[in-house]
């Protein structure tokens, strides 16, 4: 039996231990914001964050959070008003948007540890997570806005 | 003799909008539908010459689509009492903002507060709907005006719902931000509250319905729209394809042939079954050739969740008779294209004496062009749920570009009526042509009928993405130019061998169809008094399928890249002599470059304005200030393309370090597509356009070997990643004209002419010309 602890909810399970978390919590908990895209840690899109830490879920197996707290896009904020989801909106950084929950994950933790990020800074933590509608100018601009880094006057009239 | 696609077309009328006779009532719209269709280029192929000799005259646009365009307020507009206005979107969203910028257009006819707006998905259902394939970049350029017609309407029946009420003439009755207002009286009335009344009131005949003067616009054309789906992706709260849950659904994946044609051998039923989790394991036939859009076989697994299937495929240890394409290997194909372009070939265009002009000629250039395979690989892979209820209708949810196609594929393949399926559509993780083939529907229609029709959600691994595709086509385009003594060209011949879309519909085809020939190949508006152009047979060993943008990624690398050899040839600017070749400003009707085509839209509407590509050649070398001097190691490249009915031109600054590594710095283009509904989302479209270009300009292929796909996932399919992505992407939108004038497209142009632009930066950086894609490691070797 494995106890976890999601979006701050006790949860118990106690099937097949290697599952990876990318499964667990959109086939059995139907927490559908965390995605697929890869399944080898190769995309970014099903980003957590596993004990405060950014995690790929679809090589993290159920049994490495044991006892961890797990926080997915639908617990990052009560609100959805996280500075990282309001910057998103406010930039309409999605086009599609299926990768755009793993993309703010990740930027959430990276800003947690690095609160004004320099470019560099983001393209170590964030080249991890695909994007293949091609929104990375606007993510970037995302983060910096979130980041308090951008200035008013040069957010541009694009919105 | 070129096929002319368009006359295919016409033996698919569209129909009369029934607007006269659905009535919806507010906040309601029906779902169910009547008839199926088929998809253009389905139809196009499936037609038998005795058949077309029946058609009736050209169609265009719209009209020339399988189910033609609607404009009934009642299918488009439902206000609620609360006033909300929900409209029904009928093109599958996946990342361009149609839901966005189509309820805009309505809304902003309709004269609605867009904080009020709310959007409904429309299932698959083209009798109703009009044409719902949602392809080609054509969603705002077929419907603009019938969506402009529907909110006018609308509109209109509000407005005269409020004067009966009044009991004053609907002449002096407006309406204003949400609310109608009788300016007379001061009286105001909101939306909802007149909405039951306006129900009623008969929808206007279109020739009545009065549109807003584009001066009086709030939405169309403002580009300050927040996208309507904003909170749901940012909340992970949006349902894609993939995010479908069923009561009672159960899980699948399918273990495939690895080469296509192959057959499935050997598996082992019951090591699969002994996965906890899985209850059964199910044989998918292949058809008989052509393949079309039904599921290539295989062994499908069903469990209770993902994993659980995944393992269980897993331990199937399935093998298979590979086939007739067990040997299909990239290198040795390419030599065979190689040969191919080396023969002349079927003639598509000809003008003037090309074999006298090439003699005459004081010098002459020739140059080959190799473009890979490419995959689309949307981040969400294709994924569809179906069940099939007690009375055998079945409905399915899924991500999908076509949802009529899907809806009329499970029907075929199930032996049932298309009226028995409802198609409901989700959100698209991405697009790109690969979910406007709807196999993974009736994959899982399959395992549903397994399994006495419980919901069972089929999922594509990226390996199975990447695996069994419909790929990208692979081509060589062969080049020769003969020159005058100034170095322009008085002779062009241009030879294109690549496998077809053709083979995926007609089995054994080997030529190219319009759509492809009329993607950048005859279609050039250049000013060379000879010219032809060939296209020599070429076998398909996969399925081949449309890739954002299509044949027009390998024309505009060969074609752009070539231009630049001979300007520098010339000792020219580049820019000035593409501008040279184009020649002057000038209006070409397509047909008489051999393109009768022309996307599908009427020649007089939209001939080819050389002006108007002179233009985004003009304005994108002013903004990436071209002919500015760079740094040591650094280039600019130019190149420009038409495509989709729109101009597009990008300039690339290119940075090459000592042992070849290339980034990207900076990338400026220019589009005019005519007048642009939401410039906000042509920027986003345009700036994912130069990263998607980027991508297969240096680093993605899918190569084959021993008939299989050698890339696995996106550690060996290397697409561009934040770090690499270029810092700046200027995007410069030609705007103004007139609202008359008919829209272009706009998902698709931005891509051709970033790969050219690219490797034209790279010759210009070190002297090196990359002669075929992606060019990264050729750069290194």
């Amino acid at each position: 039996m494995i106890k976890l602890n999601v979006n701050g909810e006790e949860r118990r399970f106690d099937g097949d231990p290697d599952m990876p978390l990318l499964w667990y919590l959109r086939d059995e908990l139907g927490l559908t914001g965390t995605k697929f895209g890869c399944g080898v840690a190769a995309c970014g899109a099903c980003t957590i964050h596993v004990g405060g830490t950014a995690m790929r879920a679809c090589q993290t197996p159920v049994s490495a959070a044991d006892g961890q707290p797990v926080v997915t896009i639908e617990g990052l904020s009560p609100d959805g008003n996280h500075p990282v989801q309001a910057a998103w909106r406010e930039l309409n950084v999605a086009q599609c948007g299926y990768c755009q929950t793993g993309q703010i994950m990740q930027a959430a933790a990276l800003l947690k540890d690095t609160p004004k990020p320099t470019d560099a800074d983001i393209d170590a933590q964030m080249s991890g997570n695909l994007c293949r509608c091609g929104t990375y100018p606007r993510i970037r601009a995302a983060i910096k806005q979130a980041a308090g880094l951008t200035p008013k006057a040069s957010q541009g009239d694009r919105l | 003799m070129i096929h002319d696609l368009s006359s295919f077309l016409k033996a698919a009328p569209a129909e009369e909008p029934d607007s006269l006779v659905v009535k919806a009532s507010p906040g309601q719209l029906s779902r169910r539908g009547l008839l199926a269709g088929a998809g253009a280029l389905v139809l196009a192929l499936s037609l038998k010459p005795q058949e077309l000799k029946a058609a009736e005259p050209a169609k265009f646009g719209a009209d020339g689509m399988p189910h033609g365009w609607r404009d009934d307020p009642t299918l488009f507009v439902a206000i609620a009492p609360d006033g909300t206005v929900t409209v029904t979107c009928t093109r599958s969203e996946m990342g361009q903002g149609v839901r966005t910028s189509v309820a805009l257009v309505v809304a902003d006819e309709l004269e609605a507060d867009w904080g009020k707006v709310k959007v409904a998905q429309a299932h698959g259902d083209e009798e109703r709907f009009g044409n719902q394939d949602t392809d080609g970049s054509r969603s705002l350029r077929h419907f603009f005006m019938p969506l402009r017609r529907a909110g006018a309407a609308a509109r209109t029946m509000l407005v005269e719902a409020a004067a009966k009420q009044w009991g004053v003439p609907a002449g002096e009755v407006t309406a204003e931000n949400h609310a109608l207002v009788h300016a007379k009286s001061g009286r105001r009335i909101g939306f909802g509250d007149v909405a039951q009344a306006a129900a009623s009131v008969p929808v206007p005949d279109r020739a009545s319905v009065k549109l807003k003067d584009p001066s009086a616009f709030r939405y169309i054309g403002k580009g300050r729209i927040s996208l309507i789906d904003n909170v749901g992706i940012t909340t992970g709260k949006a349902q894609y394809g993939l995010d479908t849950r069923v009561e009672g659904m159960l899980y699948a994946v399918v273990a495939r042939p690895p080469v296509f044609g192959g057959k499935v051998r050997s598996f082992d039923e019951a090591a699969a079954l002994k996965v906890p989790g899985v209850v059964k394991v199910v044989t998918i036939d292949p058809p008989a050739p052509p393949y079309e859009f039904m599921p290539t076989g295989g062994v499908a697994v069903i469990a209770r969740n993902t994993w659980a299937a995944i393992k269980g495929r897993e331990a199937l240890k399935a093998t298979f008779d590979d086939g007739p394409n067990a040997s299909y290997d990239s290198d040795a194909y390419r030599a065979t294209l190689e040969q191919a372009v080396r023969k002349p070939g079927k003639v598509v265009r000809q003008e003037g004496d090309v074999d006298g002009a090439m003699k005459k000629a004081a010098k002459r250039h020739e140059a080959e062009y190799y473009i890979p395979h490419l995959v689309q690989a949307p981040m969400e892979p294709p994924a569809a749920t179906v069940r099939i209820a007690k009375d055998g209708k079945i409905e399915a949810w899924g991500c999908v570009q076509s949802p009529q196609a899907a809806r009329d594929r499970i029907a075929k393949r199930l032996g049932i009526d298309p009226k028995d399926v409802t198609v409901n559509v989700t959100l698209l993780g991405g697009g790109f042509g690969r979910k406007s083939k709807p196999d993974y529907f009736v994959e899982a229609a399959l395992c549903s009928k397994a399994v006495d029709g419980a919901p069972v959600k089929m999922t594509w691994t990226r390996e199975d993405d990447l695996h069994h595709g419909y790929y990208h086509t692979v081509s060589v385009e062969r080049l020769e130019a003969g020159l005058d003594d100034k170095g322009m060209p008085i002779a062009w011949l241009h030879r294109s061998a690549a496998p077809t879309i053709g083979s995926t519909f007609v089995a054994g085809a080997k030529e190219q169809i319009p759509i492809e020939l009329g993607m950048g190949l005859v279609n050039v508006p250049f000013n060379i008094p000879n010219m032809r152009m060939e296209n020599p047979p070429a076998d398909a060993h996969v399925r081949i399928g449309w890739f954002r943008s299509v044949s027009n990624i390998p024309r505009a690398f060969a074609v752009q890249s070539f231009l630049d050899e001979l300007a520098h040839m010339a000792g020219r600017d580049p820019k000035d002599y593409l501008l040279d070749v184009i020649g002057p400003a000038r209006i070409i009707d397509p047909v008489k470059i051999g393109d009768a085509w022309n996307y599908g839209e009427d020649p007089s509407r939209y001939p080819y304005d050389t002006g108007r590509l002179r233009n985004v050649i003009e304005t994108v070398a002013k903004g990436a200030g071209w002919g500015r001097k760079v740094e040591k190691g650094r280039g600019l490249g130019i190149a420009a393309h038409y495509s989709f009915v729109t101009y597009t031109a990008a300039v690339a600054e290119v940075e090459v370090g000592p042992k070849g590594e290339v980034s990207v710095q900076r990338v400026d283009i220019a589009i005019d597509s005519g007048q642009q509904v939401n410039p906000e989302r042509v920027r986003s479209q345009l700036e994912g356009a130069v990263v998607m270009g980027m991508g297969l300009a240096l680093t993605a292929q899918i190569t084959f070997k021993n008939g299989r796909a050698v890339q696995d996932n996106y550690d060996t399919y290397e697409l561009t990643r934040i770090d690499a992505a270029p810092k700046i992407i200027n995007v410069h939108l030609v705007q103004g004209g007139s609202w008359d004038k008919p829209l272009g497209g706009v998902g698709e142009p931005g891509v051709p002419p970033v790969a050219p632009a690219i490797a034209n930066a790279i010759f210009a950086a070190t002297g090196r010309r990359i002669r075929q894609l992606p060019m990264r490691d050729k750069l290194s070797a």
